[in-house]
């Protein structure tokens, strides 16, 4: 099966846009020097991560298809409250309800139910 | 006992540094099939894993658990775990079954099963399904870029060098922690200076490492360890599911993600609980495919020599190589680490991944001299990469790299070294001098560069990273510098991570940049004609090393004015007292000097020399029908006086011959032009004017050099070729005379 979709920045630029709403095009050095990019307009955005997962499970990989998905939810969650929860699921560092805690959160203020199912399966395994 | 000379010399050999011991099942010292080991087995109760190669989900450790929960596809399990094993085997090797079937098929299968599969293939059936089974057709390689001063100078330029070497990725480290934020900087810039582009990265403890990444300072990340088993595991400070979040965390940034495992390491952190390596490393490739990474380092990467000490490791660690393909990852196959002090060692054991490829041969090529890397050296270093292109050309095998002339090289080394200097200004970073920049560009290790302020570089980069300078700031003060051309590559780069088309499985990114990975370069192999081929660019790329010579110009340079003059046809000598001197057709006339460019006027007159010495005459003909040594003395005796002559082609080989003999028999044979001095010649004057006087003769010492053909076999073959143009058959013998050197002038 062929996929014509990709690689996106070649097939689909025009379905790229960075988090502020600029198009994949208007990424230019002069708008870099002119200062009307900012580094939160380099990260990719849920929908083109979605898109990438779903180019991921057409080719089979639903693991990674499933990561792609979750980072799509993560894309909205800032970078301190990630580095939370990554150090709150490491060994020991946790209890399950913490996790429940972070779980809900999640789910709550960043509509990111896999990211929570993950958190609550890994205190599951506690 | 008496004590071998034999023995005692190869107790002395690089190989006998390297340690070697039998099985230890107990304790996880062996590569496959530990006594301990489960039997494959499965059990799927509506869509779910409860029991697991012999183990109830009641009794499942934290591995068991998240291996069946996400690494194994219940669809597909109970099919593919009633195959036979060695039936899966053969699936791998046969070129009509192609690559999704095996693919498909593996999903369904257990740790214990993957490893009984594995187990049925020997080495070259391993090469030959990793051929088939990595996910990227193209081959391609990574680089570490480190050194033990972490000179930014140096690691700019060393990262351009390897970019422009073809490295695909470039990976750092430090040896103090703190200096990370300088490191990914300086080859983040090196890695867009000159021709292509790369991914970096830079292995640091995780937290920094994401820090680093959300910054823009680096692009993929690598170093994220998983262990076979849970105790170890958790020594390592994770669990499975930690790092699953992990990689979504660097997904959510647009950062290529690649997992760490390899046999050896549980038994090294001792807790392989009595289990095969092979099995442990296959319940990690397991967990990294469970928590949705699109591939991984394996291949024992800093253990190497642990599994490398036990009956099959080599095998054993192509064998994990070939597993994580088998689950579709891609795999950055390791000769990262010292594999062995044996040069022979280390490069047989490179074969098993340089010739069938795979998506990243090396998960670290030692871009800098073994003494900077801060690594584990590097199964190969700087030091051979001459030996690693003249590889790929031996083989015709693409191992990822390209052959660099010098100046080629300086010119990136000048451009990124000066870079990172503008930048660390722009910044007000603790200065790069210009002494820094024009040492960095020659180096040879950091060894050449003056040594940095440590206290103010460490200072420095923690307010570096405190300001959360970034890698738009980079861009900038690149741009404000006039180093625009590397500060449009740089936001190419990061315009990657808006696209994301980089997180799919085995990406890596061409110059453009243009990402190429298992979706848009799929493995395709089935056999002769499919699959990766070689371009006609890119072989000619491979084969034009700058150490070939044209041969066309080999001896070509024009001769100096004639030796010899042809006086007519050459006569029968009836003077028992002669010796004829025959020579070649191009002998003093297109060709002037032998193979060691002895001119054949010396020769010819320490020839002469050795003849007068023992009483007798020289006369010299030139044989114009053959320029076959052996035929030039037979001719030559048949005109000589005495007959004895010497036969002498303008390569210098020379031969004393006897009217009487065969023409390819002889009285003494010199095959060896190299080992003849003029004094050989001499003597083999003498030698020929003694068996005409049919005294008995000690013939004529020459020395024996084994690595003469080796070293001369090209020239040699040229200059024959070119005496072979010079042949005119049916052309009688003539008689020569040799021109008086102030005749020349």
């Amino acid at each position: 099966m062929k996929e014509d979709r990709y690689p996106l920045a070649e097939k689909q630029p025009h379905r790229l846009k960075t988090p502020s709403g600029l198009a994949f095009d208007q990424i230019t050095l002069e708008a870099v020097l002119a200062g009307s990019i900012t580094m939160a307009d380099l990260r990719v955005t849920p929908e083109a991560l979605e898109l990438q997962a779903e180019i991921a499970r057409a080719a089979g990989r639903t693991q990674l298809a499933e990561n792609l998905g979750r980072a799509a939810e993560l894309a909205r969650v800032p970078e301190d409250l990630i580095l939370r929860i990554y150090n709150a699921l490491r060994p020991g560092r946790a209890t399950r309800a913490e996790l429940e805690r972070l779980a809900a959160q999640l789910e709550k203020d960043y509509q990111a139910p896999r990211c929570a199912r993950l958190i609550r399966e890994a205190a599951e395994a506690i | 006992m008496a004590s071998s000379k034999r023995f005692q010399d190869r107790a002395g050999r690089a190989i006998n540094r390297d340690s070697f011991i039998e099985e230890w099942p107990e304790t996880g010292l062996i590569l496959f099939h530990s006594p301990h080991d489960p039997t494959p087995q499965i059990r799927v109760e509506n869509g779910r894993i409860v029991e697991l190669d012999g183990a109830p989900e009641a009794g499942f450790d934290l591995l068991d658990r998240f291996i069946a929960r996400y690494a194994i596809d219940c669809a597909v399990a109970e099919e593919a775990m009633a195959m036979d094993s060695a039936a899966i085997a053969r699936m791998l090797t046969d070129i009509h079954v192609p690559r999704r079937e095996v693919v498909r098929v593996c999903a369904g299968l257990t740790p214990a099963k993957i490893m009984d599969v594995a187990s049925r293939l020997n080495v070259v059936e391993m090469m030959m399904a990793l051929q088939k089974m990595r996910a990227r057709r193209t081959p391609s390689n990574q680089a570490h870029v480190t050194n033990r001063k972490e000179n930014p100078a140096l690691l700019a330029a060393d990262a351009a060098e390897a970019v422009q070497r073809g490295f695909a990725e470039l990976e750092t480290t430090v040896g103090v922690s703190r200096y990370a934020p300088f490191n990914a900087l300086a080859i983040l810039i090196g890695s867009q200076t000159g021709r292509g582009t790369a991914l970096t990265q830079c292995a640091v403890e995780e937290s920094l490492g994401l820090r680093l990444a959300f910054l823009g300072l680096t692009t993929y990340a690598e170093t994220l360890s998983v262990y076979g088993t849970e105790q170890a595991f958790r020594d390592g400070d994770d669990s499975p599911w930690s790092k699953a979040f992990l990689a979504s965390a660097y997904a959510s940034r647009g950062i290529k993600v690649r997992f760490t495992s390899g046999t050896g390491s549980e038994a090294l952190m001792g807790h392989a609980e009595g289990h095969s390596m092979i099995y442990l490393e296959t319940r990690c490739l397991m967990a990294v495919k469970g928590a949705g990474s699109q591939g991984v380092q394996n291949g024992s990467i800093s253990c190497i020599a642990l599994p490398e000490s036990l009956p099959g490791g080599v095998r054993g660690v192509l064998a994990e190589n070939l597993i994580a393909a088998m689950l579709d990852l891609e795999v950055a196959s390791g000769n990262d680490a010292m594999a062995s002090h044996s040069e022979i060692r280390k490069t047989a054991k490179l074969m098993l991944q340089f010739l069938p490829g795979a998506d990243f041969i090396f998960s670290g090529y030692s871009s800098m001299p073994r003494e900077d890397n801060l690594f584990g050296g590097g199964n190969f270093d700087a030091g051979d990469l001459d030996d690693y292109n003249i590889l790929q050309r031996d083989m015709q095998v693409d191992g990822g790299l390209r052959p660099v002339r010098e100046p080629e090289i300086l010119a990136v080394r000048r451009r990124a070294a000066c870079a990172v200097q503008a930048v660390f200004r722009e910044f007000g970073l603790p200065p790069v001098s210009d002494g820094e920049v024009e040492a960095a560009v020659i180096a040879r290790s950091s060894a050449d560069l003056p040594d940095r302020d440590v206290v103010a570089d460490l200072e420095a980069a923690g307010e570096f990273l405190n300001r959360g300078r970034n890698g738009l700031d980079v861009i900038r003060a690149l741009a404000r510098n006039g180093f625009e051309d590397i500060a449009a590559k740089i936001l190419a780069i990061q315009k990657l991570r808006v696209a994301g088309d980089h997180l799919q499985t085995s990406a890596m990114v061409l110059p453009g940049p243009r990402v190429l990975s298992a979706i848009n370069d799929p493995n395709d192999y089935q056999g002769p004609g499919t699959g990766y081929r070689l371009s006609p660019e890119r072989w000619r790329e491979i084969a034009s090393v700058p150490q070939a010579a044209d041969p066309r110009t080999i001896g070509a340079a024009a001769a100096a004015a004639p030796l010899l003059e042809e006086a007519g046809e050459a006569r029968a000598g009836l003077d028992p007292r002669e010796i004829v001197i025959a020579v070649g057709p191009a002998f003093g006339g297109t060709l002037d000097a032998t193979l060691l460019g002895l001119p054949h006027r010396d020769v010819l007159e320490a020839l002469i020399a050795g003849i007068e010495e023992e009483g007798l005459k020289a006369r010299v003909v030139r044989i114009c029908a053959t320029s076959d040594c052996g035929f030039i003395g037979h001719a030559g005796a048949q005109l000589s006086g005495s007959g004895i002559s010497i036969g002498i082609q303008s390569k210098g080989t020379t031969v004393i011959h006897r009217r009487d003999l065969e023409p390819l028999d002889n009285l003494e044979l010199f095959p060896q032009a190299p080992n003849l001095t003029l004094e050989s010649y001499r003597v083999i004057g003498r030698n020929a004017a003694k068996y005409a006087r049919r005294e008995p003769v000690l013939p004529v010492p020459v020395q024996i050099d084994n690595m003469a053909r080796l070293k001369y076999i090209v020239k040699t073959t040229i200059l024959h070729l070119r005496e072979t143009e010079q042949v005119t058959p049916g052309k009688p013998p003539q008689e020569v005379q040799i021109i008086a050197a102030d005749e020349r002038e």
